[in-house]
């Protein structure tokens, strides 16, 4: 059982690791904020949520559980709206064509 | 070398290099970013050095407040960006500031280094009294009991930090609301945010205070997390900074120092000296400082980064 936890985690943070790495390169690469934006929203939703699944089966309690789920809501939170705001404040600076 | 190791040694590269690059940035805007973000990463060390307590403070003003506060700094600077480029110190000062910053750090670092192993410590002796005080974060206690002075004398110095960015307004706008008036979308996203987070970000507040007695966390800590949400409030547009000369406001600031230095009196009669609890209610005197403190704390904080009262009451 603990076996299959820990796979679990191993799994699940490594893919989350992939989705940082890939969100990084895409901010490091793409041509433009709005494409930028994109690939760094993927990694902050979907890399942190693959983090703390995979943190999950190690958390001691509950209670941990509870605390590591709702992390991952308030990040996803903060970086849903900040994503917003800039997107708008990069438009807003564009010359209208 | 185990793995650990290895991610320390990484964690403390990347904090040289971005501090090098923080003091290199020629954009403001750029190295306050980078300072942001250095306040972060520095948060992470004191996670690893076991000192969580310092790595909520560090994350809260250093990455969080303090953020903030240069931020705005860099934006009003902005239009004289150009001039003070312009006016930019010779090569023979700036090379004389790097001597001088670089002789500071090895006189620290040779000083570290020189310290007998193990360092001299209180540690042990403060988890050994902690029993005196029913709490049982060493952190808190060693803050609000053995070293009571220099906590309430720090939030004397707050005080005093707020009364100095007051003198700051013009005669005119004297007792009036600090800040601009800031406005946004009423139905944009920011609004949205500032609607549904503070609920939540006022219960982690009151949550890491309270923790603060037998956990990492405080009444610093949480009161920077409630003084956060209320800045989100007031740069959303939902509210506006009270006026300086408003009672209640003002009747907040001194409450906790005022509270604190009335049971530090009160120890001279009924305990053992000045600051000093009597053992029996130490634990209820201590939590009740802490909530006058938390308000205290949440609004210097949050006025601090208002800034000077710039218009009059009258609209």
């Amino acid at each position: 059982m603990s076996f299959a936890l820990d796979a679990m985690t191993i799994v699940a943070v490594s893919a989350g690791a992939f989705f940082f790495l890939a969100g990084t390169v895409g901010l490091l690469r793409f041509p433009d904020t709005l494409t930028r934006l994109h690939a760094l929203s993927k990694a902050d939703n979907l890399g942190l949520g693959l983090v703390v699944l995979g943190l999950l089966p190690q958390a001691g309690s509950v209670r941990d559980g509870l605390k590591l789920l709702s992390i991952w809501l308030l990040g996803l939170l903060a970086g849903a709206t900040v994503s917003q705001l800039i997107a708008r404040t990069a438009r807003q600076d564009e010359p209208t064509r | 070398m185990t793995f650990a190791t290895f991610l320390e040694i990484m964690l403390a590269a990347v904090v040289l290099g971005l501090g090098i690059w923080t003091i290199v940035a020629r954009d403001t805007y750029a190295a306050a970013v980078g300072f942001i973000v250095y306040g972060l990463l520095v948060a992470l060390i004191w996670v690893r050095l076991d000192a969580v307590d310092v790595a909520l403070t560090e994350a809260a003003i250093g990455g969080g407040l303090g953020g903030v506060l240069l931020l705005g700094a860099a934006a009003r600077l902005r239009a004289t960006e150009v001039m003070a480029a312009a006016e930019a110190p010779g090569k023979g000062v700036c090379l004389g500031a790097a001597a001088l910053s670089a002789a500071v750090a090895v006189a620290i670092a040779s000083a570290v280094l020189q310290l007998p192993e193990p360092a001299p410590t209180l540690a042990p002796a403060a988890v050994a009294n902690a029993s005196a005080t029913g709490l049982a974060n060493p952190v808190t206690n060693v803050l609000m009991a053995f070293r009571a002075m220099d906590t309430m004398l720090e939030k004397v110095v707050l005080l005093l930090a707020i009364v100095g960015v007051w003198s700051l307004a013009s005669d005119r706008a004297w007792g009036g609301r600090p800040g601009p008036r800031h406005r946004s979308d009423p139905r944009g996203i920011l609004a949205f945010l500032a609607r549904l987070l503070p609920p939540v970000g006022i219960v982690v507040g009151i949550y890491v205070f309270w923790t603060g007695a037998n956990h990492p966390g405080g009444a610093f800590q949480g009161g920077a997390i409630l003084a956060a949400m209320w800045l989100l409030v007031i740069m959303a547009g939902l509210a506006d900074t009270p006026p300086v000369s408003n009672r209640l406001l003002r009747l907040v600031l001194i409450g906790g120092p005022g509270l604190f230095l009335l049971v530090g009196l009160g120890g001279i009669h009924f305990g053992p000296a000045f600051l000093g609890y009597p053992p029996t209610f130490a634990k209820p005197l201590i939590l009740g400082i802490e909530v006058a403190m938390v308000l205290t704390i949440a609004a210097t904080l949050g006025l601090l980064l208002a800034g000077a009262p710039e218009r009059s009451t009258e609209p």
